[in-house]
């Protein structure tokens, strides 16, 4: 299973670099939406993978007998889900109204803010 | 106890937004909640300074398992500037900001911003201080593209990628920091990181860390988002961008590397060669530019170089350096932009080959701006001079003579920049412009408005001189927040409750 996730992260990674490499805005921000993605996963990796222990005490114990799954890394995840969610929608919005403003979908025209004037 | 200027921020922007597009009203009421938060903050800042540290767990959960707040001289001392620029920005965007760019929610964003900067400096959780840098991201993306102008727009799109992938590569750093100490308290985080055999993972951790928060404060090679963007949207924004978004960047460096990751040598040796460049580059993109709110944006690339040199560097003195040179850094910078704000609307552009006979026409507002520019360069008894005085001292302890050039060579840069801007924009004679922009100019706006703009400029350059004059106190401070950060067992200590003070 980590074998599987770390595979997962590195092509979401890959993907994510590779969008963001290409001309498009609207790639830009599938790049962005996928690194946020390997990031999130990376996360949930890092804070170990434990299958069928919940982290809830057994009836009539006062501490944990087994090894248990992390909360932590999940409450993580969900958190920058949220927040990479509110980002991401922000950004594609924005790209829509360049878009309208601008009437083109290719970065390297969208210059005027670096040329001397 | 210590989240009250959070809380207050909070609740001033949640009262602003009932009062949707009632402008004269949010006007007077953002000014009048600026000022009582920045009453709060002192309180805080002097409760600070009297007790030491002091910490809240929310929840009252003990120290690593729940979220502490942390309030250390280098937090407090944050808090106060940000303050102080966040009244100086609101009372400057009352009496400058066009009405539709108000009635769309200008000032809860401007408090809500303020509300996140305020936490990010007072939060001792990792995990925390990535809530807050979205908090204010995300304000920020708001007042970039408010008003939705096409080069607000483009310069938005670089400035949003960019911050977005700093955010994502943030967060894989905390999740590494997870993964190795399965903590993300700072204080207990700093205890674990240190007993770690594994150095060559802390390293490649602290170095996602610095190119997250290299981005985010514009250091060499990761700078170009800024002078593309921070030129677009109005004065009022730029300036509280320039004074405090980068800066929070540095702050979050300045907490991790001396905290978690105290004294890499591998990293020091990195951030002087970065500090070096970011000098460089930044001065000679000034240097080139015709438009001054684009030599401001690469002036701000430049300056980050000499806060970057101090940490790089890691003694007591650098570090104190630093601090200094950022108390000096962020009045100024937000100074600055307003400035550029108050030329752009007595002479409807900013293009410094048009403009001209400031000095002629306005004597005594040229006389007043005349005191950020040249704190900016380091005039000796203004307050540019003493930081760079530290700086120089330190490399020469630590025997960084190439640094040293750079930093000198940085001052010079800076030096030619304003002198040009200022022979070109008050000396010279003016010419006659057709009044092109639309909206009002200076001549035009009633007295009160013109106060307004004036007002913070001259609040501002009266705690410049203060912070040059004065610079004894700022010593003494700096000083203590240096030991703090050299030293951070009494951080460690406090937040993890060997010895608490919970207020």
């Amino acid at each position: 299973m980590e074998i599987l996730l770390v595979i997962i992260i590195g092509l979401l990674h890959a993907g994510g670099l590779y969008m963001l490499l290409r001309r498009s805005m609207f790639k830009m921000i599938i790049g962005l939406i996928l690194l946020g993605n390997g990031a999130n996963l990376l996360i949930f990796l890092l804070g170990r993978l434990v299958k069928g222990h919940p982290p809830v005490i057994e009836d009539g114990m006062k501490v944990f007998a087994d090894i248990y799954a992390d909360p932590v890394p999940q409450a993580l995840v969900l958190t920058a889900i949220v927040i990479g969610f509110g980002l991401q929608s922000f950004a594609i919005i924005l790209i829509k109204r360049v878009y309208n403003v601008l009437h083109t979908d290719d970065l390297d025209e969208l210059n005027s803010t670096d040329e001397e004037i | 106890m210590i989240v009250l200027p959070i809380i207050f921020q909070f609740v001033a922007g949640t009262i602003l937004l009932f009062f949707w597009q009632k402008t004269t009203l949010q006007k007077f009421l953002s000014i009048l909640f600026s000022i009582i938060g920045l009453g709060i903050s002192i309180w805080l800042f002097l409760l600070v300074w009297e007790n030491g540290i002091m910490i809240t767990q929310s929840g009252d959960w003990k120290a690593p398992f729940g979220i502490s707040f942390v309030a250390d001289t280098f937090g407090v001392t944050m808090v106060l500037l940000s303050s102080i620029s966040g009244l100086a920005v609101s009372i400057f965007s009352a009496g400058s900001m066009r009405k539709e760019r108000l009635e769309f929610g200008f000032f809860p964003i401007l408090h809500f911003l303020i509300m996140g900067l305020q936490g990010a400096f007072l939060t001792g959780d990792i995990f925390n201080l990535y809530v807050w840098f979205e908090v204010v991201i995300i304000s920020s993306f708001v007042l970039l593209t408010l008003g939705g102008k096409k080069q607000q727009l483009e310069g938005a799109l670089k400035y949003v990628s960019l911050n977005l992938l700093a955010s994502s590569l943030f967060l894989i750093g905390i999740g590494f920091i997870y993964g190795l100490t399965g903590s993300l308290n700072m204080a207990d985080v700093a205890i674990k990181l240190d007993n770690l055999q594994n150095r060559g993972l802390v390293s490649v951790t602290s170095g996602i860390f610095l190119v997250a928060f290299g981005i985010k404060s514009a250091i060499f090679p990761m700078y170009f988002w800024l002078p593309a963007s921070y030129h677009t949207p109005p004065p009022a924004v730029s300036a509280i961008f320039a004074g405090l978004l980068t800066k929070l960047g540095i702050y979050a460096m300045l907490r991790t590397f001396t905290l978690m990751f105290g004294g890499d040598e591998f990293m020091g040796d990195i951030m002087v060669i970065l500090a070096a460049l970011t000098i460089f580059s930044g001065g000679l993109g000034a240097l080139l530019q015709q438009n001054m709110g684009k030599i401001f944006g690469y002036l701000i690339v430049c300056h980050i170089g000499f806060l970057i040199a101090g940490l790089g560097m890691y003694t007591e003195l650098a570090i104190m350096g630093t601090v200094f040179y950022l108390i000096h850094d962020i009045i100024v910078k937000t100074n600055l932009f307003m400035v550029s704000g108050l030329i752009l609307k007595i002479n409807g552009t900013q293009d410094i080959r048009e403009l001209g006979g400031m000095y002629k026409n306005f004597p005594i507002i040229s006389l007043l701006l005349a005191i950020p520019l040249f704190s900016l360069v380091g005039i000796p008894p203004l307050s540019g001079f003493w930081a760079k005085i530290f700086l120089i001292q330190a490399g020469l302890q630590t025997q960084d003579y190439v640094l040293i050039g750079f930093i000198v060579l940085g001052s010079f840069l800076t030096l030619w920049v304003i002198a040009r801007l200022w022979s070109e924009v008050f000396w010279k004679n003016g010419i006659d412009l057709p009044k092109k922009a639309n909206g009002l100019y200076f001549s035009q706006m009633t007295k009160t408005d013109q106060w307004l703009m004036v007002f913070p400029i001259v609040l501002l350059s009266g705690i410049s001189l203060y912070i040059g004059f004065g610079a004894e106190n700022i010593i003494i401070l700096s000083q203590r927040i240096s030991t703090e950060l050299m030293d951070p067992s009494g951080y460690i200590e406090a937040v993890l409750g060997l010895k608490t003070m919970t207020p």
